[in-house]
């Protein structure tokens, strides 16, 4: 009681104690992942527009070719499962990491980098095949749409493979330091979250636009 | 300064701040029955389609959108080990906030740019139409 009555006595002189000053802060213990996620969530919003962009014009044909038409579903189930699996790989990983094994973490990244990299072919070698076929980007709305949604998501994918081919670099010269595992965290989070917006990506643009 | 006193002093490990409490331990289980479950609700939908065993379009689209929202909660649980505990639960009311919002922007989008021509201003070809439905209401402010 006594206490009380002093520190508030003492409020108003210069040497009043820091009563704010909590023995335990309720301090985040590392901003990194929530800011890390906080940007995932702001790319979401990136994809959103893209996609409600493509629900507009998405059957805005210009008396060109469809979805139904152009759309090869068993190579596009080959692009998600190559997607689905370096994910996974991208788990072992980090199980690796976890156990500090250098090597292994850097064995499934490889892997890893491997299916993203044919994912990234497979998409490239689609695109230039309808450009080829004259549904390019600017034969209709629907296409324009289309390129720029699945184009903005396989951009994701570079960089987040340019990212990974860095990070092996750095792992294989620094070994799993405290900085190389926060980057292989955010790297993994970036890498699963592609693969969310892939799940939106073959539904809504593969699968219902060839119904 | 001092808060990273009172870490060292709770924390077991000291150092290796970033395994405390934002990454959680993953495990080999739960990789695995994410990946499974992916799979499987990767394959269902793939199937519907390609042997075309829904007829009815909207039924079709329905089902369809009803598996990807499923598959994006495993991801988010066995991936990206979504739980109201990591950061304290900001992680999941941040994403909270995203899921509202691209709930509104998509169908806000689709439902204003799907319903454009019922609420467009009158054109050349329907101002008669506006016309006529005017008229009752002009006619009794006309005559007195």
């Amino acid at each position: 009681m006594s206490d009380i009555r002093t520190s508030h006595g003492a409020a108003a002189g210069a040497l009043a104690p820091r009563e704010y000053h909590l023995a335990h802060e309720p301090h985040p213990e590392n901003g990194t992942a929530l800011g890390f996620w906080l940007y995932l969530m702001s790319d979401c919003l990136i994809f959103a527009a893209l996609f409600a962009t493509y629900g507009v014009l998405g059957r805005s044909y210009a008396a060109g070719p469809n979805g139904a038409e152009l759309f090869e579903l068993p190579l596009v189930a080959l692009n998600t499962a190559f997607l689905l699996l370096s994910s996974i790989t991208f788990g072992f990983a980090m199980l690796r990491k976890q156990l500090g094994d250098v090597k292994g973490t850097l064995l499934w990244l490889a892997v890893t980098g491997a299916f993203g990299l044919c994912f990234l072919s497979l998409e490239l070698y689609e695109f230039s095949h309808l450009i080829h076929e004259g549904a390019g980007p600017q034969r209709s709305a629907f296409l324009s749409a289309f390129f720029t949604l699945v184009g903005t998501h396989g951009l994701h994918v570079t960089f987040g493979l340019i990212w990974l081919l860095v990070l092996m670099l750095q792992i294989n010269k620094h070994g799993l330091s405290t900085e190389n595992k926060r980057r292989l965290m955010c790297l993994s989070m970036f890498w699963h979250f592609l693969d969310v917006v892939w799940i939106g990506v073959f539904t809504f643009v593969y699968l219902m636009g060839v119904l | 300064m001092s808060a990273h006193d009172t870490h060292a002093s709770h924390d077991a490990h000291g150092h290796d701040d970033y395994h405390h409490a934002n990454e959680p331990h993953s495990t080999f289980s739960d990789y695995m029955v994410g990946f499974v479950l992916s799979i499987i609700l990767t394959a269902i939908p793939f199937w519907l389609v390609m042997t075309k065993v829904i007829a009815d379009r909207q039924t079709a689209v329905l089902v369809l959108g009803g598996f990807a929202v499923v598959q994006i909660l495993v991801h988010m649980v066995y991936f990206l080990h979504m739980n109201g505990k990591v950061e304290g639960g900001w992680t999941l009311l941040s994403t909270i906030f995203t899921v509202v919002f691209v709930a509104i922007a998509i169908t806000g989008t689709l439902w204003v740019m799907f319903h454009m021509n019922a609420n467009m201003m009158p054109t050349h070809s329907n101002m008669p139409a506006m016309e006529q439905a005017a008229k009752p209401e002009a006619a009794p402010k006309a005559s007195p």
